[in-house]
């Protein structure tokens, strides 16, 4: 039965692949409807924004195979911006105007800030799907990856009241992402009654490979009698020595726990987890979530690619949910139109793949569940611990100071990315 | 937590559960049917608590277990850690899967066929720690010595004072001396946390630890509650006074053990490039990229070996030595003849047609094997940590350093004591010279080209043990190579050894009083003042082939 599912999935890729290089659709009819794709191939972020342009791909290819958008083909864009942070600028603009009608892209956030301008001046949308630090909400820009309190906050609480955690090391890279996300886990937890002694900041350089010192300091700190927690925000590359550097020094899950923000499946494909077992992540889907629509997921992402030990991981499932919103607010709207489209996504939940729906909210941050999940041996996360229900992503946090007055709505008759409660006034504190 | 709840009552229980577990046989078969039937119902009524899905319950169900004398208590007990404890759906019967994936019913141990639909009991890392206490009153008396200084780590971990009785009794029939000292070390320290013992027997605890003098002596006496005696209270922060003492010292040794490694890796990166750069002159781009190479050449073999020769993986490393040589070598010939050969003596234009390379390769790589991390093993004698005067030396490390070693022997008698290392020098201090002696020069240029490369290769043998086996390999080690080498002192192979080295141990001295980031930039800006004072290095060459 899989194999048949299988062949009709592929026989109906194959279709679609044919209709859209042949420029004779059999499906849909019409000018195709330009997707851009704006993912490093080569340089540095290869590695985690590959895959990204690859499940775009997949997600085009399905779509065209329902009888595209609007009756009209998708095509997609593909572009290399290099890893390179100005070229992000340039090849945003050269999909823009050469007529894609929204963009799916970017990895680190400053890459996302080198593009933001440009969606701005030339008004188009941008669909952001990775987790980052908050503190944005630009009205172009729709964020279907984790703000801070959709990952850190909930991952810390579990850590706190599940294992009885009590001394943190805040260990990050040394870049925007972790120094936010650690200014406001640092809030956070004082304002939880953590002593400041109590919290070890660490921050290393980009791929930092020489994890000795600072693996034989978490052991010190951790050694002094207090229930002892890392909080990750290491990022890709670097990650697994410091795993290695862990399991070779003897730190057990047991002992110290690691909660990870930045480590998937897709990271763990290049480490044996034997030794890491029990050791944490924190993220809005697992790969090893038992839904229909995970297994449909995973089977169609397995058909595409054409290799089933290919894994699925978090930022996947926020293509997935910000591509089905925009074809179902392109849908509402009728039309590609900027300004149509970005009014018209506001409301509109789809199904995740987790076994729920998320919906875009005023801010353009999502509605999503937050899981904690375990290493496990094979390399997947097992769910320890999830939320209630599903936590409305907080552009500016509730934890810092400046931030904690602003807050974001781009419906009318707001229509700003950073209100101010307090002054009353749009723009910021 | 439910195991700071202990009473008088859940400690006669265990007892009574250790003499059950030895009396087992005969009295688990024949009991009178009445009261089997109650043990039952109880034991349904705890194993319940495992259904229910929540990590209280499941805590409380744990605690519950190991002290209901249920005969299978410790099968399901290490299940529930191992995560092989699910609920079957329908019906909500706790089964517990063997190794072989056979299912068995937890409450009467039968197996079960062909259990419906289920769900796994979630295990969080409390529940693991839970486990592992319970456990360790099972254990105590394990047959094997790992098994029993395991279990009195977990009661000393939990500070489990319900469980002083059975362990000090334990501890009387023990002969084992290493299991003795553990005994005594968990007995002391919860002697310390145990406010009704007397004030002499806790003193001697803590003199005990103090003798201990290591970190979790040192936490355990940390544990001392803030409510004790005087004397306790001075004794104790004399003692980790006296342990701090210790520990900063071991920090230090750790220090330059952590330098000598770092140093290791940094010799071993940048060896290659001390021929290629240093000898030959050639500013080459594209050296991280032959490191690279190595790494995917460990990754091929060890691939093929897993295939074909699954009982010999551990010796994957030794068989990937030679074939990392040889491909990066093979590599490094080529790159000299086609590309370098045409650009001697335009150190500008070598250097962007190497960077341009090295972005080839990289692509090359990249396409061919994928843009993610492929995954090395380490093999076992390079796993886990050697503790040497309580000091962790991780034994992938200390490989690390012996390996750095014998490639720097090996390619100072190849210079030194072979013909072709003759010839080399010869072509470096004087061409012409050497070219009309028959020495035939292009074709020395590429092969010590190809041994630069080939020791590139090499290098990535080892660094696939530490570092990630993805395209970008290359690139974090380039910077680094050619600031040994240009600290060094370009030419030398003794500069590259000592810049190396002392690079590593310098930058493992200030990381833990600047951080990692800023240690990196202390020591970039005093390499970059010691160049401006010394321009040519720690040793530099002297004479005509300098002049030149």
């Amino acid at each position: 039965m899989t194999f048949t599912r299988r062949h009709v999935l592929g026989l109906g890729a194959a279709l679609a692949g044919a209709s859209m290089f042949r420029g004779v659709p059999a499906l849909a009819q019409g000018e195709p409807i330009k997707v851009g794709v704006l993912h490093s191939l080569s340089g540095t972020m290869a590695i985690s924004e590959t895959t990204l342009k690859d499940v775009m791909l997949m997600l085009i290819e399905a779509q065209n195979a329902k009888g595209g958008l609007l009756g009209r083909p998708l095509e997609a864009v593909v572009v290399d911006p290099a890893s390179d942070w100005p070229l992000f600028a340039e090849k945003a603009r050269e999909l823009i105007t050469g007529g894609c009608a929204a963009t799916f892209g970017c990895w680190t956030s400053v890459s996302r800030k080198s593009v933001l301008p440009v969606f701005e001046e030339l008004n188009s949308i941008l669909f952001y799907p990775v987790q980052y630090e908050g503190e944005e909400s630009q009205r172009n820009v729709f964020y279907t990856g984790a703000a801070p309190n959709q990952q850190a906050i909930p991952a810390v609480d579990y850590l706190m009241e599940v294992e009885g955690v009590e001394r943190w090391v805040l260990a990050g890279t040394d870049y925007v992402y972790p120094r936010t996300t650690n200014r406001i886990l640092e809030a956070y937890l004082q304002a939880k009654g953590v002593a400041p002694e109590d919290i070890l900041i660490n921050y290393t350089p980009f791929g930092h490979s020489d994890w000795q010192t600072i693996v034989s300091d978490i052991r010190r700190f951790g050694g002094e009698g207090k229930r002892t927690a890392v909080v990750s925000t290491i990022n890709g590359d670097a990650n697994v020595p410091f795993y290695r550097e862990l399991a070779n020094q003897g730190v057990a899950a047991t002992d110290i726990p690691v909660v990870a923000f930045s480590v998937g499946e897709e990271e763990l494909a290049g480490i044996d987890t034997g030794p890491l077992v029990g050791h944490l992540a924190a993220w809005n889907y697992f790969m090893s979530v038992d839904t229909p629509e995970n297994r449909a997921f995973i089977e169609q992402w397995h058909a595409f690619t054409g290799d089933t030990k290919r894994v699925t991981n978090d930022p996947m499932e926020a293509h997935y949910i910000g591509f089905n919103m925009w074809v179902k607010a392109v849908e509402a709207a009728g039309t590609t139109d900027a300004d149509a489209v970005i009014d018209a996504m506001i409301g509109v939940a789809v199904p995740n793949l987790t076994g729920g729906y998320s919906a875009m909210m005023p801010n353009h941050h999502i509605t999503k569940p937050v899981l904690v999940g375990e290493i496990q041996d094979d390399g997947q996360f097992a769910v320890v611990w999830e939320t209630a229900g599903l936590v409305p992503g907080d552009a500016w946090s509730d934890h810092l100071e400046g931030s904690k007055d602003l807050m974001s709505d781009w419906q009318a008759p707001m229509n700003c990315g950073n209100f101010n409660v307090v002054s009353g006034q749009c723009g910021g504190a | 937590m439910a195991h700071h709840a202990r009473t008088p009552i859940r400690l006669a229980r265990l007892v009574l559960l250790a003499l059950t577990l030895v009396l087992a046989p005969a009295t688990l078969t024949a009991p009178t049917p009445a009261a089997a039937q109650a043990a039952q119902e109880e034991v349904a009524t705890i194993l319940a608590g495992f259904t229910r899905g929540q990590f209280p319950a499941t805590l409380a169900a744990i605690d519950a277990l190991a002290a209901s004398g249920h005969p299978h208590a410790a099968e399901i007990l290490t299940a529930l850690s191992d995560r092989r404890l699910v609920v079957e759906a329908a019906g909500r019967r706790v089964l517990w899967k063997d190794a072989g994936g056979a299912y068995y019913d937890a409450l009467t141990g039968a197996p079960v066929a062909a259990p419906g639909a289920t769900t796994d009991v979630r295990v969080s890392n409390a529940v693991r720690r839970a486990v592992q206490t319970a456990m360790a009153s099972l254990t105590l008396r394990a047959p094997s010595p790992a098994t029993r200084i395991e279990a009195a780590a977990a009661i000393l971990r939990a500070r489990d004072l319900s469980q002083r009785d059975a362990l000090a009794a334990a501890r009387a029939e023990e002969t084992d001396p290493n299991v003795q000292r553990a005994f005594d070390d968990t007995l002391a320290g919860l002697a310390i946390a145990d406010t009704g013992a007397a004030e002499a027997d806790r003193l001697a605890a803590i003199a005990r630890l103090a003798e201990r003098g290591d970190a979790s002596a040192r936490a355990l006496l940390l544990g001392l509650p803030a409510d004790a005696p005087e004397a306790l209270r001075e004794a104790a922060s004399a003692a980790i006074a006296a342990i701090d003492r210790r520990l900063a010292m071991q920090a230090h040794v750790q220090n330059i053990f952590f330098g000598l490694s770092l140093g290791s890796v940094l010799l071993l990166a940048a060896i290659g490039l001390a021929i290629t750069f240093g000898v030959m002159g050639v500013i080459n781009m594209a050296h991280g990229e032959m490191v690279m190479i190595g790494a995917y050449a460990t990754f091929v073999v060890q691939e093929l070996m897993r295939t074909f020769a699954p009982g010999l993986l551990d010796l994957s490393l030794l068989v990937a030595l030679p074939l990392a040589f040889l491909s990066a070598g093979l590599v490094g010939v080529a790159l000299e003849r086609l590309v370098i050969r045409h650009l001697y003596g335009r150190p500008l234009e070598t250097l962007l047609a190497t960077w341009g390379v090295s972005l080839i390769l990289q692509q090359a790589v990249r396409s061919l094997f994928g843009p993610t991390n492929r995954e090395v093993m380490n093999p076992s004698f390079m796993s886990g940590s050697l503790e040497l005067f309580g000091i962790a030396l991780t034994w992938s490390r200390v490989w690390i350093i012996v390996f750095a070693l014998a490639v720097f022997l090996a390619l100072l008698v190849a210079m030194k004591a072979t013909s072709f290392g003759l010839r080399m020098r010869a072509v470096v201090q004087n061409r012409r010279m050497a070219a009309s002696m028959g020495i035939r020069t292009p074709w020395i240029d590429a092969l010590t080209f190809g041994l630069g490369s080939g020791i590139a290769g090499v290098a990535g043998v080892a660094l696939s043990q530490i570092d990630n086996v993805s395209p970008n390999l290359g690139q974090s080690y380039i910077i680094d190579s050619f600031l040994v080498v240009v600290f060094g002192g370009v030419g030398s192979l003794w500069g590259a050894f000592v810049a190396a080295l002392s690079l590593g141990v310098a930058n493992k001295l200030v990381e833990p009083l600047a951080g990692a980031v800023l240690a990196k930039i202390v020591i970039l800006v005093a390499v970059i003042l010691f160049i401006q004072k010394r321009p040519r290095g720690l040793f530099a060459l002297e004479g005509r082939a300098v002049e030149s």
